[in-house]
């Protein structure tokens, strides 16, 4: 087993006062699902970029309500502007689907590893996501868009529960006939009308043509769901080094202090979210962590 | 005359089958089409075949009074459709409905039996290919009655 993407997943710079929330006024509240909405952010005052890499996170504090962790959905070329998606499932997302143009939430980060886009250059991309797990990946989608001539084939697998919990639907067909983005959608339960795939989203992995020995992939998704597609992506003979997750636990500080996202040896909010499947593959399977 | 051999022994579930049960299995085959809308069979009819799909999507279901038809997974290029004719009393247990235009090798399935009774060797052989199949979508349909992507999940 090798790692040799493993410098990507070294934590990067975090900001000076990573514990002071700077004030974001909301640009826009688009709602993409019956239950998933997307907000863009600009800074309230000032002009200073927002710098992040594919991967990471944002602790977003809508005031007097809560604090959450919040991957970023955006572009990264884009400084100017955060964006986030998320469903509204609990205090805090429920209160921050309510915003409107020109309300304030606190942000904290850009947090965490990010998704290893340099060293997928030259190999095939197999991108998997599952439900709500699209956002995380997106920003490494637009990052390989920009210079999609640098990476080999680009695959987007991607399971969602209905036919109407689908995210970015336009876009997707859109990478798929402007730049080549092998796009596969499959869905746990079918609606009327529906003439797509209707099965999990590890079905779909034997139906692409990727080079396994010269392939990155990276997954997210609920814990089981990204088990399996490992699991499936090992068949397939993916180095389990260069298959990479994003996980997910209670993040409180952001920067590794608090413990509360302790996973093992890690701290998911500084040594992940992203990590090599190979780093923690073993971890995955202990039911007491 | 050109024979399925070719095709059957190209598919992933004959890879490495020995060239005398590649040919057995060739002797049960033969080209099917099937058109949009078209079922392919339905739940409680007898099950003599299962299909290698080589183009199009079949989807399964099961039909419900109150709901319809209720769409449990789809098929299309590669996968193989259908185990009952395996296992008595040999009856399809839901329907098999043709969402796009499909192409398929039919397999008789009372052929495949007979030649695997008849050489058990065969039929272990088959049976170890088919019980993969199933485990596949044994998991898969656990995966899905999970609904991972529920709010509680």
């Amino acid at each position: 087993m090798t790692f040799e993407h493993d410098v990507a997943m070294e934590p990067l710079e975090i900001d000076e006062s990573p514990m002071i929330p700077r004030p974001f006024a909301i640009q826009r509240v688009h709602r993409e699902t019956a239950d998933t909405f997307t907000v863009e952010l600009k800074p309230a005052s000032g002009k200073s970029p927002f710098v992040f890499s594919p991967g990471q996170f944002n602790m977003v504090y809508v005031y007097g309500v809560g604090e959450v962790p919040i991957s970023i959905s955006g572009d990264a070329a884009n400084t100017a502007t955060i964006v986030h998606t998320t469903r509204a499932v609990g205090m805090v997302t429920r209160a921050m689907k309510r915003l409107a143009k020109g309300d304030l939430v606190g942000i904290r980060g850009p947090f965490g590893t990010s998704w290893p886009i340099e060293q997928a250059k030259g190999k095939d991309v197999v991108v998997v996501a599952g439900g709500i797990g699209l956002p995380p990946l997106r920003p490494s989608l637009y990052s390989i868009l920009r210079s999609r001539q640098e990476f080999r084939k680009v695959f987007l697998l991607y399971g969602a529960r209905t036919p109407s919990d689908i995210l970015f639907p336009e876009q997707i067909e859109a990478w798929r006939a402007n730049h080549g983005i092998v796009s596969l959608i499959t869905v746990d339960r079918s609606m009327k009308g529906w003439k797509g795939n209707v099965g999990v989203v590890t079905t779909l992995i034997p139906k692409i043509d990727f080079d396994p020995n010269n392939a990155v992939a990276m997954i997210v998704g609920p814990e089981v769901m990204m088990r399996f597609t490992a699991m499936d992506l090992l068949k397939r003979g993916i180095d389990p080094g260069n298959i990479y997750v994003s996980m997910e636990r209670n993040m409180k500080c952001g920067i590794g202090l608090c413990g509360h996202c302790q996973y093992g040896p890690h701290f998911i909010c500084k040594d992940g979210p992203v990590f090599p499947y190979g780093r923690i593959k073993d971890l995955l399977l202990k039911r007491e962590i | 005359m050109e024979t399925l051999e070719p095709i059957l022994a190209d598919h992933p579930f004959f890879k490495d089958l020995e060239k005398k049960y590649l040919t057995l299995v060739t002797g049960c085959a033969s080209n099917v089409r099937f058109d949009s809308g078209k079922f392919i069979f339905r739940e409680g009819e007898e099950a003599h075949q299962f299909y290698l799909i080589r183009e199009g999507k079949v989807s399964v279901e099961i039909f419900t009074p109150n709901r319809g038809h209720i769409t449990l997974e789809t098929l299309d290029e590669g996968n193989i459709l259908g185990w009952s004719w395996l296992i008595p009393p040999y009856q399809w247990h839901f329907d098999a409905r043709v969402v796009e235009p499909t192409r398929a090798i039919a397999l008789d399935g009372k052929c495949l039996r007979k030649k695997c009774e008849d050489d058990h060797d065969f039929g272990y052989e088959f049976l170890k290919r088919f019980s993969h199949i199933m485990e596949q979508r044994l998991s898969s349909a656990r995966i899905q009655l999970l609904d991972l992507y529920d709010v509680r999940a």
